[in-house]
C-alpha cells in the first residue's frame, strides 16, 4: 500500500514534467553592429503547451532566460598597498567567463527556485558566478574576486539580472527583452530558457543569436589583428606622410 | 573607446602648441594626458609613437633643408636607439603579460620626470641668478676640457658636431632613449637634446636636427614593433593626434619666438615636475576600485 502510494507520488511528481512543451523564438538571430551602434535589444517570445491529459496547475509558471556571450579568459587583479604605493598583487583567473551574461526572470530567482536547484542547475547570476568550476583553483580569498568580476562587469552593463525581465502576456505566453549594450562583444550568444513551476524545472530550450560587427571600425580591427605588420607599416607611412605634409605646408623659407 | 573626437583634436592641438613652443616632441605630455583620460596605457603609448613620428618628420625635414643635421652622429644614435627600442617593446609586452604594465609605466614616468624636471629647474634658477648678478652663462667648453668618459676607446671624429669622442657613451645614451621611448611613448627629445648640448657639447645648431633624425628612425621602428607585438596601435586615434598636433605646433613655434630662453626652460621644468607629481599621486592615493579585469589572450 505504501509502495503504491509512493509510486503514485512519483507519478504525480514526475509525470507533469513531461506534460509541458516549451516553444521559444527570438526576434532576431543576427544582430548587425555598425560604428554608430549604441546598443539594442533582442526579444524572446515563448509559449507553453500542455498536453490534453494534464490538468491545469495550481501555481503559475515561472520563466528564467539566461543569455551568455562568447567566453573570454579573464584575469581579475587586486591592488594592495606596498609601502606608500598601490600595486596589483593577487590575481584570479576565470578561463571561460562569458563576456556577456544576463539573467531575466519573471519573479525574483530566490522565489522561483530552491537553493539546491540554483546551485546544481546554475540558475541566476549568483549561482553562475559562484559555481566552483567558474574559476581556477587557488589559495587565498576567492569570494572577493568573484564579487569584483560581477561588480565591474555590471558597471559596464555586461552582467545583469532583471527579476522582472520576463512578462507573461497570458498565463501561457511570455516575452522577454535581452538588452545588448554597445560594449557587448561580437560572437555567438546562447539563450537558454527554463520553464519552472513550484521550484521544479519543467522544460528547457536553447537557441542562439550572433552579434556581428560590420563597417569601418570592425575592418580596421580585423586588419590590426590579422595583418599586424601591414597595419604597423601603414600607420608609420601615414605618420611620415603627415609629417612631410606639415613640413611642406608650413615651410618658412 | 568612446572618447570625444573634438577633445582628442583639442588636446593634440594644445600639446602641439607646447611642443612647438619648447621645440620638443610633446610625447611626454600627450601620453600621460591620454592615460589620465582613461585610454589604456598600452594603447596610449603605442599610438602616441605615431604622433611622434609625424612631428619629428616635420622638424627633421626642416633641419635637413637648413643642413643642420649630422648624419654620422645621427646614424650612431639610431643604431643604439634601435636596440633600445626593441628591448623597450619587449619589456612592454613582458610587463603586460605579468599584469604590471600600468605600474611600470607610471613608476618610470614619476622617476624620469621628477629627476629631469628637478635638474632643469635647478639649472634654470642658477642661470637666472647668475644673469641677475651680471655674470654671463658659459656654455662653450674651454680648450682641452674633456669629460673622462668621452675618452673611452673607439673614438670617432664628428666634424659637423665638432666632437671627437668615444662611441660607447653615445651608444649608451641612444640605447637608453630608445628603451624609454618605446616603453613610455615618448620621443625622448627632452632628454636627448640637453644630453647632446651639455654632456657632449654639440653645437646648438646641429643638436635639434640630429636628435629629431634619431627620434624619427627609432620611433618608426618602435611603432611597427608595437603594432606587431602588442597590437595596441589605434590608427584613428593616431590620425586625430597627428592632425591636432601639426597645427598646434605651428602656432607654438611662432609664439616661442617671443619667449625668453631662461623663462622658457623654467616653465618647461615646472611642466615636467607637475606631470611627474600627477603620476606619483596616481600611485600613492588609494584607488576607488581595488580590482581590475583584464582579458588575457588564450594562447598560453
Amino acid at each position: 500500500m505504501r509502495a503504491l502510494l509512493g509510486l503514485l507520488l512519483l507519478v504525480l511528481g514526475l509525470g507533469p514534467a513531461s506534460a509541458e512543451t516549451l516553444i521559444t523564438s527570438l526576434s532576431n538571430h543576427r544582430v548587425l553592429i555598425n560604428s554608430n551602434y549604441t546598443g539594442t535589444s533582442i526579444a524572446v517570445f515563448g509559449a507553453i503547451e500542455r498536453d490534453a491529459q494534464t490538468v491545469a496547475r495550481a501555481t503559475p509558471y515561472d520563466v528564467v532566460v539566461t543569455v551568455r556571450g562568447p567566453s573570454q579568459y579573464l584575469v581579475v587583479r587586486e591592488k594592495e598597498p606596498i609601502g606608500p604605493v598601490w600595486i596589483n598583487q593577487e590575481q584570479q583567473k576565470f578561463p571561460t567567463a562569458p563576456s556577456y551574461l544576463s539573467v531575466l526572470t519573471s519573479r525574483p530567482v530566490e522565489e522561483i527556485t530552491s537553493p539546491q536547484l540554483r546551485q546544481r542547475q546554475k540558475v541566476g547570476l549568483d549561482a553562475i558566478i559562484g559555481a566552483p568550476d567558474f574559476t581556477n583553483t587557488r589559495e587565498g580569498a576567492d569570494r572577493p574576486f568573484r564579487e569584483a568580476l560581477y561588480r565591474l562587469k555590471e558597471e559596464e552593463g555586461l552582467y545583469l539580472e532583471d527579476e522582472r525581465g520576463v512578462t507573461f502576456m497570458t498565463p501561457s505566453i511570455f516575452r522577454a527583452s535581452i538588452p545588448l549594450p554597445a560594449t557587448a562583444p561580437p560572437g555567438n550568444y546562447e539563450v537558454e530558457v527554463l520553464l519552472l513551476a513550484d521550484t521544479v524545472i519543467l522544460a528547457r530550450t536553447t537557441t542562439n543569436f550572433e552579434l556581428v560587427k560590420t563597417g569601418f571600425e570592425q575592418q580596421v580591427g580585423e586588419v590590426a589583428r590579422d595583418w599586424s605588420l601591414f597595419y604597423g607599416l601603414a600607420t608609420a607611412l601615414l605618420a611620415v606622410f603627415f609629417g612631410w605634409g606639415a613640413n611642406v605646408i608650413f615651410r618658412r623659407d | 573607446m568612446p572618447v570625444s573626437v573634438l577633445l582628442i583634436l583639442g588636446m593634440g592641438a594644445a600639446v602641439g602648441f607646447i611642443s612647438g613652443l619648447f621645440g620638443i616632441g610633446g610625447g611626454f605630455l600627450m601620453t600621460p594626458l591620454l592615460i589620465f583620460l582613461g585610454i589604456p596605457p598600452a594603447v596610449a603609448v603605442a599610438t602616441q609613437s605615431a604622433q611622434i613620428v609625424a612631428s619629428s618628420t616635420t622638424s627633421a625635414l626642416g633641419a635637413l633643408r637648413r643642413k643642420a643635421l649630422d648624419f654620422k652622429l645621427g646614424g650612431i644614435l639610431v643604431a643604439g636607439g634601435l636596440v633600445g627600442s626593441a628591448l623597450g617593446v619587449w619589456s612592454f609586452a613582458a610587463a603586460r603579460r605579468a599584469g604590471q604594465l600600468d605600474l611600470v609605466i607610471v613608476i618610470s614616468y614619476v622617476t624620469l620626470f621628477t629627476v629631469v624636471g628637478s635638474l632643469m629647474l635647478k639649472e634654470s634658477v642658477r642661470e637666472f641668478w647668475t644673469k641677475r648678478k651680471g655674470g654671463s652663462v658659459r656654455l662653450r667648453r674651454k680648450a682641452g676640457e674633456h669629460a673622462s668618459y668621452l675618452g673611452l676607446p673607439l673614438r670617432i671624429r664628428f666634424y659637423r658636431s665638432k666632437l671627437y669622442a668615444s662611441v660607447i657613451p653615445i651608444l649608451g645614451l641612444a640605447l637608453f632613449i630608445g628603451f624609454a621611448g618605446a616603453l613610455l611613448g615618448i620621443g625622448g627629445g627632452f632628454i636627448l637634446v640637453p644630453a647632446l648640448l651639455y654632456v657632449f657639447r654639440v653645437p646648438t645648431g646641429v643638436v635639434v636636427g640630429t636628435s629629431q633624425f634619431q627620434i624619427v628612425c627609432t620611433t618608426l621602428v618602435s611603432l611597427i614593433l608595437h603594432a606587431v607585438a602588442n597590437q595596441a596601435v589605434d590608427i584613428v586615434l593616431a590620425i586625430l593626434l597627428i592632425v591636432g598636433g601639426v597645427f598646434g605646433a605651428q602656432f607654438g613655434a611662432r609664439a616661442g619666438r617671443y619667449l625668453r630662453a631662461e623663462l622658457f626652460r623654467f616653465l618647461l621644468a615646472l611642466l615636467l615636475l607637475a606631470v611627474g607629481l600627477r603620476f606619483a599621486m596616481e600611485l600613492v592615493v588609494e584607488p576607488d576600485e581595488l580590482f581590475s579585469i583584464a582579458v588575457q589572450e588564450a594562447r598560453e
